[in-house]
């Protein structure tokens, strides 16, 4: 009668459930291919297999138990489904995305080939006729950026530079890190432009292994603070590694226009980096400002943080001689 | 359950077995004998394992304890004392030179978990949360270190106590970095540890960097 016919609309329901297919249980990447269908007929089997034995169980209980029984079974095991589809759609989830094996080739170096690249990034290739290699591996600029960040850091305690809005920690790698990424990515869309053969990886580590002359050159600098000293190092090695840079990627391109434009705009890129790295944040920066503002004051009234009397004196006689030839 | 109500075995088969719980496995009267403890017997426990792996910390040999049971408390009391020495007691914001207590514990937690990824892809055979674990517990000698200096930095802060911290720091920070380096270079390929050794190098390099230069205002 109509019990019977409600409880088969009841029946229908459940296992009818898992024949309308759950937008929000398929997978990101799954498309209509052969393999995720059979992969959903056999989900749908294994639902329709649990929703089974929960019919059945529920039917016992019911009997046992009556009406209160019966929800308190539903309501558990709906639970129960709940947190299984939810566990799965996580650990899917979780292991598409963390997977750092997708990094891993690129780590996969020996020290004697980092120190053979580190050298190499100071040579700059005579033979610009047939492409050079470059190899793509993210160990060594990673490392090099990170040391560049430590010794931005130092650089600007010694310096006292008063970061206003963030902090001292922030900006050197918000600064390095941004540099890296972001000229990288640029100079890639230009390759792209101008037809150059590189790829995104190559690129990141052509760049980070040019952050090695940059490196030395700030180390030391932000020790020794003669002015002349800077600009020597700045031409010299900065230089070389620019023509490093540009040596092997004016051999991946074909055509005189786009060899300028790339070229170029790295090399200017690079240079500009390394000049604005001294001058942001080395001290010799507030003693011109200070000589200039206050034309009556001596050259340095602040003290400095502890740093030893030794280095204080070069400080004193370095602001006193670009005061002069100001 | 109506039909397990007639198991019945037939007459001629012998019946033969052991009726023995296996000895290692946990009983479920463990598990609720240690919520019915008193609290201090919970915490005394857990503060002697921190307090074992620090001695293992400060004589590093190549034993495994902290690498089998790891446990994050260490650490986080460690990072957290370090970032409150380590604040700039100036509350003047116009001077704002000190790291603050966020940054310091950034640092180290981003750090420790830049090292610790490194060291996975490299091929490292430990685990993410012991490697976090040890790099953790190998930042008490630092700690120590910030101490020495604040004590120092009572007494004056002329060239001589520049000097004494120096020392001090570039100790501890070689006794750091030798520490963890004990713990986590065996879990390497064989050439490849200085991969390995340089990023942690690095990191211990920053954060006494941090406590060498501090000044209290």
């Amino acid at each position: 009668g109509t019990a019977a016919d409600w409880g088969g609309f009841e029946d229908n329901m459940q296992g009818g459930g898992s024949a309308v297919i759950d937008m929000e249980n398929m997978d990101d990447t799954s498309g209509s291919s052969f393999e995720d269908m059979g992969e959903m007929h056999q989900r749908m089997k294994e639902e329709e297999e649990e929703e089974g034995e929960a019919g059945a169980a529920e039917e016992e209980d019911g009997e046992f138990l009556g009406m209160k029984g019966l929800r308190g079974q539903l309501g558990r095991q709906v639970a129960d489904q709940m947190w299984q589809v939810g566990k799965r759609q996580a650990s899917r989830a979780f292991s598409l995305y963390a997977n750092i094996d997708i990094l891993r080739p690129y780590f996969d170096v020996e020290p004697v080939q980092v120190r053979t690249r580190l050298l190499e990034s100071m040579i700059p290739v005579k033979m610009i006729n047939f492409p050079q290699k470059i190899a793509g591996e993210l160990y060594g600029p990673l490392m090099l950026v990170f040391t560049l960040v430590a010794i931005l850091l130092h650089g600007m305690k010694t310096s006292d530079t008063i970061i206003r809005e963030g902090t001292l920690m922030g900006t050197a790698i918000g600064t390095c890190f941004g540099y890296w990424l972001g000229v990288s990515s640029f100079i890639y869309f230009l390759a792209y432009l101008c037809n150059a053969q590189i790829t995104m990886v190559q690129m990141l580590s052509l760049l980070g292994y040019g952050l090695f002359g940059h490196c030395i050159t700030l180390f030391v600098t932000y020790n020794i603070h003669f002015h002349s000293l800077f600009y020597i190092f700045w031409l010299g090695v900065g230089g070389l590694s620019t023509l490093r840079m540009v040596a092997v990627l004016v051999s991946r391109t074909v055509g005189h226009t786009q060899r300028l434009i790339l070229c170029g705009t790295l090399a200017a890129l690079h240079m500009l980096f390394l000049l604005y790295l001294h001058f942001a944040y080395h001290k010799v920066v507030e003693g011109i400002l200070d000589t200039l503002e206050r034309p009556n004051m001596p050259p340095f009234q602040r003290v400095a943080r502890d740093i030893p009397v030794v280095s204080n004196a070069v400080m004193n006689t370095t602001a006193k001689a670009v005061a002069l030839t100001l | 359950f109506a039909d397990l109500a007639d198991v019945s075995i037939a007459e001629d088969i012998p019946v033969e077995g052991e009726i023995t719980v296996p000895v290692g496995s946990r009983s479920p009267d463990d598990d609720y004998s240690t919520l019915d403890e008193p609290v201090r017997d919970t915490i005394m426990r857990d503060l002697k394992a921190v307090g074992k792996k620090f001695v293992h910390v400060m004589y590093p040999k190549k034993s495994s304890a902290l690498l089998r049971d790891w446990d994050l408390w260490g650490p986080l009391v460690l990072c957290v004392s370090l970032a409150l020495m380590l604040q700039g007691g100036s509350a003047d914001s116009k001077d704002d030179g000190g790291p603050q207590f966020a940054e310091v514990f950034v640092i180290i937690w981003f750090g420790a978990v830049v090292i610790t990824l490194n060291s996975k892809l490299l091929g490292g055979t430990i685990s993410f949360f012991q490697s976090l674990c040890v790099l953790g517990y190998c930042v008490l000698p630092l700690t120590v270190a910030m101490l020495v200096c604040r004590l120092v930095l009572l007494a004056g802060s002329g060239t001589v106590s520049f000097i004494i911290r120096l020392i001090v720091v570039v100790a501890m920070f070689g006794w750091s970095t030798l520490a963890s380096t004990a713990f986590l270079a065996d879990s390497q390929p064989p050439n490849r540890k200085a991969l390995v050794v340089y990023p942690i190098f690095l990191f211990y390099f920053v954060i006494s960097w941090m406590i060498l230069t501090f000044t209290p205002q």
